[in-house]
């Protein structure tokens, strides 16, 4: 996402090195607000560990290995102003030093992943981390989309900035002076990798650390966690007054399932091999397909593995309830308990697991 | 150095082995800013304003032909200043370039004009505009990449960094960043000692998971070790009588080739965009 030399026209750069200016003069004075003498050494080795990350292969799923940029790390760790500050100080050494993103366009990149990347992240974060506890693992579950939603913010700028450049700068002949790719080539290319490789490598990397210091040094998670949250999870009044607001909308639409029987007909392509028998039936799926009448007879592989599951509460409604409406709420409540029995099943599993891993790790080192 | 060959072996020998790239291309860049050529005699100032108006004149240029012209400047600047032109080619350049050329040469065929000529056996059509702009990302690339590492190769970090005092780069800023480069070369030494140690102790594949727990856990212990850092340089600093002011040594004076080098920068930076409009 680095961007080089030579893919901008130095109006775009100029115009986003004046977009990017106001952020580093505020978050500068923020910082020399808030971190007074401590604000050179914090943001310098922060910047020096987010170049040196920056580094790292990530192995993915899938057997391949991608670079993180370590924004939303930054947006958690040091809160928006210093993630600006550390990212944008590691962009700018990386186009010096290694020529890794163009001098004319450091305005660009640090807009693009130190200003749009962090402010992203740390909203994405601050919304779905919410007041949960500091080691609640639903903090790991919002830094990593922290992570994964930021990148593509950044590559999505990045792409916009590209897709304009042929709109506006050609030469005479009408040959684009910069980077050639129109918005419909620039914003796929760009967000196919993000979206798979880059993307992922900033979840994992974002989550797996943020999960590591729930375990060793959780007070490094605590600046950006909002006021009033619990540093251990359990019988905190944050902890079940986070959850008590799902419960409640969970309970609501338990309550509101009967709704359902309001729509008539049945859902697009949730045909039964026996609709394809029945007059009303083949009228109703030729009406919802556009006038397109169904075939003669149901396709056969539909009609073959149709008889090959039977649902202990067909359509909704258990055979031993004459009230639809009820029927239909008790289906939705054993459905809904049977995800939560699930979902507890896995989560015990996992905190199993997690254990073993703890203890494989000491034995280990 | 970049030249060199290592096997590409797992994660973590790619992870190391970037990691001693990165260090060593640092020790190259200050090694060479030692040297006695043309560029290195002059005051780091003169080099970043030459240097970065010829990277502006590529920039707002609007004619291969100049582009090319301002490459030729860039190599020219490079033997006279004996400045290792393989490494700069081969090692840097020619990367850059290479990536430059598979991203522009769809554009060849993508760019809607007047077709000069069409791929046999797919018959894709290829215009003259799409082979000017192809041409223009390449040699632009090539020139501002060129020219960029001609700063790096031939000034000491800590004499760049002096000199964007001259452009009103806040102190503070300034200070940020020489401390940033200088513990990147601590943090780069201890990211490599710690997958080296990891590596050694480790027998057989191992499994995605574990090598995904492996690389955030070595992030993890990394960042917690800056921070920790952090706070002892703070200490030192606060020892020192750092109070949070910081003040820098600016003993750079312009001599009569200084002048010469920095009025020929902006003559050719200006002649190439008055040719290039």
């Amino acid at each position: 996402m680095h961007v080089p030399d030579g893919y901008l026209s130095p109006a775009t750069c100029a115009a986003l090195y004046a977009g990017a200016a106001p952020f580093w003069f505020v978050a500068l004075r923020r910082l020399e607000r808030t971190l007074h003498t401590r604000l050179v050494p914090r943001v310098s080795l922060f910047a020096a560990f987010s170049f040196v990350v920056m580094m790292f292969n990530i192995p993915l799923p899938g057997g391949t290995t991608g670079h993180a940029v370590g924004m939303a790390l930054a947006a958690i760790v040091l809160g928006p102003a210093g993630a600006i500050l550390a990212i944008s100080t590691a962009l700018i050494i990386q186009a010096f030093f290694f020529g890794d993103g163009g001098i004319t366009a450091i305005g660009a990149n640090c807009f693009n992943m130190a200003i749009v990347g962090s402010l992203v992240a740390f909203v994405v974060y601050r919304v779905l981390a919410g007041r949960a506890p500091l080691d609640s693992p639903r903090r790991v579950v919002a830094a990593g989309l922290a992570g994964y939603v930021a990148i593509n913010a950044a590559a999505l700028v990045t792409a916009i900035e590209f897709g304009l450049q042929p709109l506006l700068f050609l030469d005479a002949s009408g040959a684009p002076l910069y980077c050639p790719y129109p918005l419909s080539v620039a914003v796929p290319a760009m967000m196919i990798g993000h979206l798979t490789i880059a993307g992922i490598a900033e979840l994992v990397l974002t989550g797996g650390v943020v999960a590591f210091l729930q375990r060793t040094d959780p007070a490094l998670l605590a600046a950006t966690a909002g006021r009033g949250v619990m540093a251990i999870a359990g019988n905190s009044a944050a902890a079940s007054g986070g959850l008590r607001p799902l419960w409640i909308t969970l309970g609501v639409l338990l309550v509101l399932t009967p709704l359902g029987l309001l729509a008539g007909g049945a859902a697009w392509g949730e045909w039964q091999a026996s609709d394809f028998s029945d007059a009303a039936s083949r009228q109703a799926i030729a009406a919802a397909s556009l006038g397109q009448p169904p075939p003669a007879t149901p396709p056969r592989g539909l009609e073959r593995f149709s008889s090959t599951w039977t649902a202990p509460l067909p359509d909704y409604a258990p055979p031993f309830l004459r009230s639809a409406p009820v029927g239909y709420a008790l289906s939705a409540m054993f459905g809904a308990g049977l995800v939560i029995l699930a979902i507890t099943g896995i989560a015990a599993l996992l905190r199993v697991r997690q254990r073993a891993g703890t203890a494989d790790d000491t034995v280990s080192l | 150095m970049s030249g060199n060959v290592r096997p590409r072996g797992g994660f973590a020998e790619r992870t190391v082995n970037g990691l001693l790239e990165a260090m060593e291309r640092a020790m190259l860049a200050e090694t060479n800013a030692a040297g006695t050529g043309w560029l290195q005699r002059l005051d780091p100032r003169v080099k970043l304003a030459g240097l970065l108006s010829l990277v502006t004149a590529v920039a707002m240029s609007h004619r291969a032909e100049v582009i090319a012209a301002l490459f030729g400047v860039g190599i020219a600047i490079a033997i006279a200043s004996r400045l290792p032109l393989s490494t700069l080619l081969s090692g840097v350049s020619l990367a850059t370039v290479a990536f430059s050329s598979a991203l522009a040469l769809p554009a060849i065929f993508l760019t809607p004009g007047r077709t000069v000529g069409t791929v046999p056996v797919v018959g894709w059509t290829i215009t003259a505009q799409g082979l000017t702009t192809a041409g223009y990302l390449v040699l632009r690339v090539a020139a501002t990449t060129t020219l960029g590492f001609l700063l790096v190769f031939s000034t000491r970090w800590a004499h760049v960094l002096k000199a964007l005092r001259a452009f009103r780069v806040p102190v503070v800023f300034v200070v940020i960043l020489g401390m940033t480069y200088r513990y990147i070369l601590l943090l780069l030494e201890a990211a490599r000692d710690m997958f080296d140690a990891r590596r050694s102790r480790t027998v057989g594949p191992l499994a995605g998971r574990e090598r995904r727990r492996l690389v955030t856990q070595g992030a993890g212990v990394l960042l917690a070790k800056s921070l920790h850092l952090s706070g002892e340089v703070f200490l030192a600093m606060q020892a020192r009588g750092f109070r949070g002011e910081v003040y820098l040594l600016d003993d750079f004076v312009m001599a009569r080739t200084d002048w010469i080098a920095l009025a020929s920068c902006a003559g050719v930076a200006l002649a190439a965009v008055w040719a290039g409009r």
